[in-house]
């Protein structure tokens, strides 16, 4: 179950995609992101289509790894679908009862949900090619400037690598001690809901101190490495942007000023009218 | 009957970029009663073989017979092989959760269904076997000290009565003394109910002085099987897969290079000096 989510987990693989600044593919999720609430013609969401299958390729990750963060938002998917379906306003087009299916609702149901679907596409893309401690480190530096107005960027910085690299250890820890607690036949499975909160007691308490006793021996090892902030520390591998990343803004220029001609222009949208 | 392992394969993460084999064609009897003893280096499969014999784990490929009855067949009571399968895990006091020693070793027996009476019965008889203090058995878990917690969690285990117990490197960790104790008792207790016990470790030293036979595991395949005399006579062997056999082994070898007629196939610092008594005695008799 919580293995399905995507979201911050790399799959490493070589490709232009992966060398990439983090920078750059954080601004370009952003930008990505952005452009798909910022556009909504059928031209430039083809755009966006390839712009979003040329990424993926590049990056060597197979597909069936972009669509695994689809899973945990499959119920929001669904529920938006169908509210769009049965309550946006418009001609009907069948009726089931009291509920209508018009034009308007299908179209808003169909857009809403490529929409969310991209959202999730596209912000994977960045999971699954940038390391979370490369990610962390690009957000640091972008984030800077704002070290000017007491925003302290570095600790943020270091609690968000710290955060996500634990995910795994205690999603690891939280196999182990289910398997240790169901050798001694618990039963996570079957019951009611409260009987199953009750089950998850074993489960939970050891966790719980497994993870405290872990943030305190982390905690106590940065300080015996003389650890003190973010004041005057060096980088090993410091941020610089290179060819690539250069190459990597242009061609985010380019797809946002595709996007707007495409916007502009409604290729699509009048060539289906002329044919109707 | 015991428990019958055939060409069993394990793979962690099938079908991602992360995919690896753990186990490779596998095949085991175990007979009711054996003391045994699995090695193996650092991610030689061990860990994961031993968490298929309950069923944590399902098998890629290939079979896992609990007295004949596959497990994985459908219908199989997977619960009560884990009652008759003890495993207790590496550093098993980290599953400790209740509020008293008592309580926690409970939660086993419990889970069986067992009548409350009994479940105490049983919990007490478990902790007497670890040797733990009465005096500790109302305390909570956490303010034990580390090789009493180990003690508390590995009875949480025996209160189940398994008939197979198996342990997972049970004395990481610990000092000499608390290594030596818990392997003492485990080692009686083995004797006494006559049930099958697996230790998993990757110290021959350990494992020599009690088992009977020993399982070397190298990069998931079993690479031995066999009396631990007859595994250490390969000693070069394990040295080349990161494993050594007991020092007495090396010993005995070095001394039978010199010309000593000793025998080398002791496994325990007790028969070596038993041995190298004897060849004292008739040697001197024979300078004499």
């Amino acid at each position: 179950m919580l293995r399905d989510m995507t979201l911050g987990q790399y799959y490493p693989a070589d490709s232009p995609i992966h060398k990439l600044d983090p920078r750059v593919k954080l601004a370009g999720t952003i930008v990505f992101l952005i452009s798909l609430f910022c556009f909504d013609s059928v031209d430039s969401y083809i755009v966006a289509t390839l712009f979003l299958i040329f990424v993926i390729r590049l990056s060597k990750v197979p597909f069936k790894f972009m669509t695994k963060g689809l899973r945990a938002i499959i119920f929001l998917l669904i529920f938006t679908s169908l509210f769009n379906l049965f309550l946006v306003p418009g001609n009907t087009l069948v009726q089931i009862w009291k509920l209508k299916i018009t034009d308007a609702g299908l179209q808003m149901a169909i857009f809403m949900s490529v929409r969310l679907v991209y959202l999730i596409m596209g912000s994977s893309v960045m999971t699954l090619t940038t390391t979370p401690n490369d990610l962390t480190d690009g957000l640091e530096k972008a984030l800077s400037p704002l070290k000017k107005l007491k925003v302290p960027v570095h600790e943020i910085a270091m609690m968000m690598s710290i955060a996500l690299r634990f995910i795994p250890i205690l999603m690891e820890e939280t196999d182990k001690i289910m398997k240790a607690q169901m050798a001694r036949g618990a039963d996570f499975d079957s019951g009611n809901i409260i009987q199953k909160a009750k089950n998850m007691i074993p489960l939970l308490v050891p966790l719980f101190i497994s993870a405290f006793r872990r943030a305190n021996d982390l905690a106590m090892a940065m300080e015996a490495r003389g650890y003190h902030g973010g004041e005057g520390r060096t980088k090993m591998k410091p941020l610089e942007y290179k060819r690539l990343d250069y190459i990597g803004y242009l061609t985010l220029a380019a797809y946002l000023v595709l996007m707007f001609i495409a916007d502009r222009a409604v290729l699509v949208t009048r060539l289906a009218d002329r044919i109707i | 009957m015991g428990i019958e392992i055939q060409s069993l394969n394990y793979i962690y993460n099938a079908g991602t970029a992360f995919e690896k084999q753990a186990l490779k064609d596998v095949n085991l009897k175990i007979p009711d009663g054996q003391f045994i003893g699995i090695i193996g280096h650092t991610g030689s499969g061990k860990s994961t073989l031993i968490q298929h014999l309950n069923g944590l784990l399902k098998a890629t490929s290939g079979k896992v017979l609990y007295n004949g009855e596959n497990i994985y067949s459908e219908g199989f009571d997977m619960k009560k092989l884990r009652s008759n399968v003890g495993l207790v895990f590496q550093y098993p006091e980290y599953q400790l959760f209740e509020t008293d020693v008592f309580t926690d070793v409970c939660y086993g027996p419990k889970n069986l269904g067992l009548p409350a009476d009994e479940v105490k019965r049983r919990a007490a008889r478990a902790l007497k076997l670890t040797g733990l203090d009465e005096e500790l058995y109302k305390k909570s878990p956490f303010d034990l000290s580390g090789g009493q917690k180990r003690r508390a969690a590995i009875a949480g285990i025996l209160a189940m009565e398994p008939s197979v117990l198996i342990l997972d490197e049970p004395t990481a960790g610990l000092d000499p003394k608390g290594r030596d104790d818990i392997l003492d008792q485990i080692a009686a207790l083995q004797a006494e109910r006559k049930i099958t016990v697996i230790l998993v470790s990757h110290s021959m030293e350990d494992v020599a002085r009690y088992v009977q036979r020993i399982i070397v595991m190298n990069r998931g395949k079993v690479m031995y099987d066999d009396k631990p005399a007859n595994v250490f006579k390969h000693f070069r062997e394990l040295e080349r897969v990161g494993l050594s056999a007991p020092q007495v082994t090396y010993l005995m070898q070095e001394l039978h290079l010199k010309g000593w007629p000793v025998d080398t196939d002791v496994t325990t610092v007790e028969e070596a000096v038993e041995e190298i008594l004897k060849y004292c005695r008739t040697g001197s008799s024979v300078h004499a």
